[in-house]
């Protein structure tokens, strides 16, 4: 087991170090010239020409590639060109609100879609389960963004249960940080509750129909000692397998919902990067979120052990 | 990284199923037909947008800006006569035909979709025989699409379109290259299992040549799996087209687009809030009908998926 | 017992002294985030407005144009107009708590003058700038020039804003990393997060002027304890969170968002810069059809402001079709020879283009959607030059790519450009040394590189003469050689209110949002 885990580790260098290099390479030749960004309304060409000299961005593609390559392995993640901050400070002061966002999106996804999906499985065939299914279809239909304006007219303008916009901080106070966490976060979980629901539905199903479900059926076994200790036991490895696959959908969601609800984490960061051509921070977000999604990954691989004694390494 | 994204892409492992029956079955199931029908209007609605009743989508008109569906507006031509045209969903804030734009951005939208589901599997297509087939290779590739996939799709859309001057190619190239990964990936797999099976393994000790092998043995098994994947390719092309718009590097504003529409419309949601509204419910019906034509399919072609 | 009593004396007193000093915290949406700091190395309108918080000038511009000492106590001209003589107000310290210097003031106007247009025309004029004392310095100047006390009171973008001395000595352009000012307001550096807000606190130990505020001069008195700019990316929200009460003050509500906080009787409007801002299309004299002054004079027959204006504002009551190409409302406005131009006769403009053997090919015209003050300007700007007999390629991109494209040279094929739209604020195109786009010295000049010895001998002429008679004079001169050579053109005077609470009073008149003076009850 640990020489698997260790495997996998290793594993998963070569695929970052594939991130680094192809984002790398795409940001070196986009159109926009960061210095003239930089540099202002009323820059002369002159001006601009040091800016570039200054950031190095007249010195050859390779010869960048290898100053940021060897900072990045000493765990400096550089300056960004914009902020004047280190780009590893800057990140540290966004991740909070993403990974509040996150996290509570996953809560609120994972609290109803389950029961949904098992639900739904349990009355196979009957107008919860076409309910729940047409739910989930729909949610996989509407862009994030209009989800999010309808929820603000509805409840925090209509209704004025939730502020608006912004995020407090959780050191901030408890009551004011959920405050402001939920209209974002049941935005952003849509999406998720229709993947999970549906895969849930589909796992259950599926297990429902195994021969030791009939057995234990047939025993005499209460529906819902079947439901929860069998049914969903065993399903657990696709449904987990469909969460870390939605994390990918979620780090994209992110950066829309944080547009809408003015969130001051990665996602803005990354947009407002993009938009300055920032291409360092841009490089580090990026790198990052790929990170977290090949680590989340990873873990789930290694989940499964646990979830289903059948897979041995 | 070995967890196949399943849900997203079935695998079949069996020859396809005789076409005959899985045509029957297509038709009959209503999930399918609700989805084509509705694909097939706004796919009509869109190519004879001209005759619908529409005036010129990027037409700008300052003095009736802004204004509330069934708005009529009297529009004198250069020779003088004067016709009343109304407004059925509004202007928005350049005074341009909401109607005319999302009428318009139909094409725009199912091209973006159509256009995104071919290229990404006819790449990923190529790519993913390529890895299956040639051993040496497939280490190499796969690593480099372990890369690609690593990177969350939207992130990597955005920083793809960032590369180019902003317009439909470029979102258009944006959008696929997150999906060739996963095309990939499908295809790989059913070549390896397909390669596994004793008549294929019997096919290659016959001598059987590379070009017949591919054609009568492994492509066939990729159809079902693969339609089913550009349909789901599909549907989400039209979203990250919306979502890239939104955040303001999407297709050019020119362009009418359902996602551009609401992009420019959604300062003013509050008070105009027809500028989201009307593309909004087009683009959410028409990737309903893409998904539930999608699960229709999956359910069909694939039995084994049948329900997910 | 008498411990228990004490104690609890004292946590009462506690709780009283809290709701009697409560602090007052005013949160306000600004145009943009804030992003860099330093006022001097970027023109940025926000960075400015930054600039107006921590740090102060020598002189400033009141409500009613006139230039005004601020951390000038008195100044002496001698007879010959050749020396003057500053000398700073009592009580001046940094932030750090050190004393204001002659040194500091003369580094300031040093570092300022190497980016500033009209700092770079005032450098010609000046001979020495000497420290006298503790509290004096004299500059001398090679001949007379009413650009020196203009200078040190330009009142926007880049505005001569005072800095230490060791701050100071920054290389131009190299953003200085120290943001120590003068200033009633401290940047509480610590809490500086981009892309989230940025947190001004009131600096004790500031003197003001004794007189009451007035525009940008006077007594620079602070009335909020704390004042957060929070970055707000999405228009609508930040009118949203202002009828909630989340926020105080929106700098810039988008104006089709207007009648919604009118029709809020807790929103008040402040109309807080009437002289407003410009709309102004550029050309690209370096690149074909626009390097020949018939095809741009063609420009100026195609189009109209009305137009534009209402694409953009929509609402009259903050619009106003202004030909001048000096501010309407300013004592260099003129619509003397403006008559025939901007009333989009599409007929003259096509014989213009025909005289000049315009080819037919596409002009590139770069459009920014992102920002919600310029989006509309491109698609109105395409409709009217195409009935003008043009060709035109609308670019489409975000602001930062326009403004890192609009400094290439390069053909247009190539990833040049022909034609781009921005927006000026008023008070930084007054006169034709301040106005950048009227710069005619071939490379040397602001993007678009226009060239014509005949303009640049104007606006010297201009810079040399004291008297505001003959100075009107000149600007017409140069307004009638602008009508030949037509560096750029107006597209419409705009206004944007600030929209605040109402229980905020005391938002300045001035051409930068300033927040002295703001009282919130």
């Amino acid at each position: 087991m640990l020489g698997y885990i260790l495997r996998r580790l290793l594993a998963t260098i070569p695929v970052l170090l594939i991130v680094a290099v192809l984002v790398f390479l795409m940001l070196r030749l986009t159109p926009g010239d960061p210095a003239a960004v930089i540099a202002g309304d009323n820059a002369t060409s002159e001006q601009i020409a040091l800016i570039r000299n200054r950031l190095g961005l007249d010195k050859p593609i390779l010869t960048q590639f290898a100053i940021w390559a060897g900072n990045l392995a000493q765990g400096n993640l550089g300056e960004s060109f914009f902020f004047k901050k280190p780009i590893g400070e800057l990140i540290a002061g966004r991740i909070e609100p993403t990974l509040s966002l996150a996290f509570a999106t996953m809560l609120i996804a994972i609290c109803v879609a389950i029961p949904l999906g098992v639900l739904a499985a349990y009355k196979h065939g009957s107008w919860i389960d076409r309910i729940v299914m047409g739910f989930s279809v729909l949610g996989f239909s509407v862009p994030v963004f209009v989800i999010g304006y309808a929820l603000i007219y509805i409840f925090a303008i209509t209704l004025g249960w939730f502020p608006v916009q912004g995020y407090q901080p959780l050191s901030g106070g408890f009551g004011g940080f959920v405050q402001r966490l939920v209209l974002p976060a049941v935005t952003l979980s849509v999406i998720y509750i229709a993947l999970i629901a549906r895969m849930t539905r589909a796992s259950v199903l599926e297990v429902l129909n195994e021969d030791y479900i009939r057995t234990a059926r047939a025993k005499g076994q209460v529906e819902r000692k079947i439901l929860f200790r069998h049914a969903l036991k065993n399903a657990a490895v696709p449904i987990v397998t469909v969460v870390g696959i939605g994390i990918a959908l979620l780090i994209g969601g992110v950066v829309v919902t944080e547009s809408v609800y003015s969130i001051p984490g990665l996602g803005r960061l990354t947009v407002d990067a993009v938009l300055a051509r920032d291409y360092p921070t841009i490089q580090a977000v990026i790198l990052l979120f790929s990170g977290v999604y090949v680590g989340i990954n990873l873990l789930i691989d290694l989940a499964y052990s646990l979830f289903d004694p059948r897979i041995r390494y | 990284m070995n967890a196949e994204p399943s849900i997203l892409a079935p695998v079949a492992v069996e020859p396809a199923a005789p076409s005959r029956t899985v045509l029957m079955r297509l038709v009959r199931n209503p999930v399918v037909a609700i989805g084509s029908v509705v694909l097939m209007l706004l796919t009509l609605i869109g190519l004879f947008a001209p005759w619908l009743g529409t005036i010129d989508p990027t037409a700008i008109n300052p003095s009736t800006r802004n204004k509330v569906p069934g708005f009529e507006r009297t529009i004198r031509a250069d020779d003088g006569t004067t016709t009343t045209f109304k407004h059925r969903m509004g202007t928005d804030s350049l005074g341009r035909d909401v109607y005319s734009r999302v009428v318009y951005g139909a094409r725009v939208s199912l091209l973006i979709a159509v256009s995104v589901a071919s290229i990404s599997i006819a790449i990923g297509l190529v790519i993913g025989l390529v890895a299956g087939y040639v051993r040496p290779l497939d280490g190499i590739i796969m690593r480099f699409m372990d890369g690609l996939m690593a990177i969350p799709g939207i992130l990597l859309a955005i920083a793809v379109v960032s590369l180019f001057r902003s317009g439909l190619t470029a979102v258009i190239i944006a959008i696929i290259v997150p999906e060739i990964p996963r095309v990939v990936r499908v295809v790989r797999s059913i070549v390896l299992s397909v390669r596994e099976e004793p008549y294929v393994e019997a096919a290659i000790m016959a001598g059987t040549r590379l070009p017949k092998l591919m054609v009568r043995h492994i492509l066939p098994n990729t159809v079902a799996p693969l339609i089913v994947q550009g349909t789901f390719i599909a549907a989400s092309a039209i979203l990250v087209e919306a979502i890239l718009s939104f955040l303001g590097i999407g297709i050019p504003p020119e362009i009418p687009t359902w996602g551009n529409i609401m992009a420019e419309g959604r300062n003013l949601f509050r008070v105009f809030p027809h500028n989201i509204l009307y593309p909004g419910i087009f683009l959410g019906l028409t990737v309903l009908a893409v998904n539930m034509l999608g699960d229709g399919l999956r359910d069909t072609l694939d039995p084994k998926m049948a329900g997910r | 017992m008498a411990w228990r009593l004490r104690s609890l004396v004292a946590a009462a007193a506690i709780v009283a002294g809290a709701s009697l000093t409560q602090a007052q915290t005013l949160k306000v949406v600004m145009h943009s985030d804030v992003k860099i700091v330093d006022p001097i190395w970027t023109t940025a309108y926000i960075v400015r407005n930054h600039g107006y918080m921590i740090y102060d000038t020598l002189f400033a511009m009141d409500e009613a144009g006139a230039i005004k000492p601020q951390m000038v106590d008195s100044f002496t001209e001698s007879p010959d107009k050749l020396t003057y003589k500053f000398t700073l107000r009592d009580g001046l310290t940094w932030h750090d708590g050190k004393p204001v210097t002659p040194e500091d003031c003369i580094a300031s106007i040093k570092r300022w003058s190497a980016k500033d247009p009209v700092g770079q025309k005032l450098m010609t004029f000046v001979d020495t700038m000497t420290a006298d004392d503790a509290k004096s310095f004299t500059v001398k100047l090679k001949s007379p020039t009413g650009l020196l006390i203009f200078g040190l009171g330009k009142p926007s973008s880049n505005v001569p804003f005072m800095m230490p001395e060791r701050v100071a000595k920054t290389d131009p352009n190299t953003q200085i990393s120290e943001f120590i000012g003068s200033g009633p307001f401290v940047l509480k550096q610590d809490e500086w997060k981009p892309g989230d807000k940025i947190v001004y606190t009131k600096f004790k130990d500031y003197k003001p002027r004794a007189e009451p505020a007035s525009g940008l001069a006077g007594g620079k008195v602070a009335k909020v304890d704390r004042i957060e700019w929070l970055a707000v990316a999405d228009q609508q929200q930040a009118v949203n969170a202002l009828l909630a009460g989340e926020i105080d003050m929106v700098e810039q509500p988008a104006f089709d968002l207007i009648p919604l906080v009118q029709s809020d009787s807790n929103i008040k409007l402040w109309n807080y810069n009437p002289l407003g801002l410009q709309y102004t299309l550029r050309f690209n004299h370096t690149q074909p059809p626009f390097d020949n002054p018939k095809v741009r004079q063609a420009v100026t027959y195609a189009l109209n402001q009305k137009d534009f204006l209402e694409a953009t504002i929509g609402n009259p009551e903050y619009y106003q079709v202004c030909k001048s190409m000096f501010v309407c409302g300013t004592p260099l406005s003129s619509e003397k020879g403006m008559e025939g131009l901007l009333e989009s006769n599409f007929k003259k403009s096509q014989e213009l283009l025909k005289e000049a053997g315009y080819d037919g090919k596409p002009i590139v015209l770069l459009h920014s959607t992102d920002l919600l003050a310029l989006t509309n300007l491109g698609p109105v700007a395409k409709q009217l030059l195409e009935k003008g007999g043009f060709k035109v390629d609308m670019q489409s991109s975000d602001w930062q790519t326009v403004v890192s494209r609009r400094v290439r040279k390069d053909p247009v094929d190539k990833g040049g450009w022909n034609v781009m739209q921005t927006s000026w604020v008023s008070a930084d195109i007054l006169n034709p040394v301040m106005a950048g786009f009227f710069n005619a010295s071939c490379d040397k000049a602001a993007f678009g590189w226009p060239c014509d010895e005949q303009m640049e001998k104007l606006r010297d002429d201009f810079a040399r003469e004291p008297d505001p008679a003959k100075q009107k004079a000149i600007a017409e001169a140069v307004q009638a050689r602008w009508r030949e050579v037509v560096t750029h053109v107006h597209l419409g005077q705009y206004k944007v209110p600030i929209a605040a609470r109402k229980n905020l009073s005391g938002i300045l008149t001035a051409p930068a949002p300033v927040f002295w003076n703001v009282e919130k009850k």
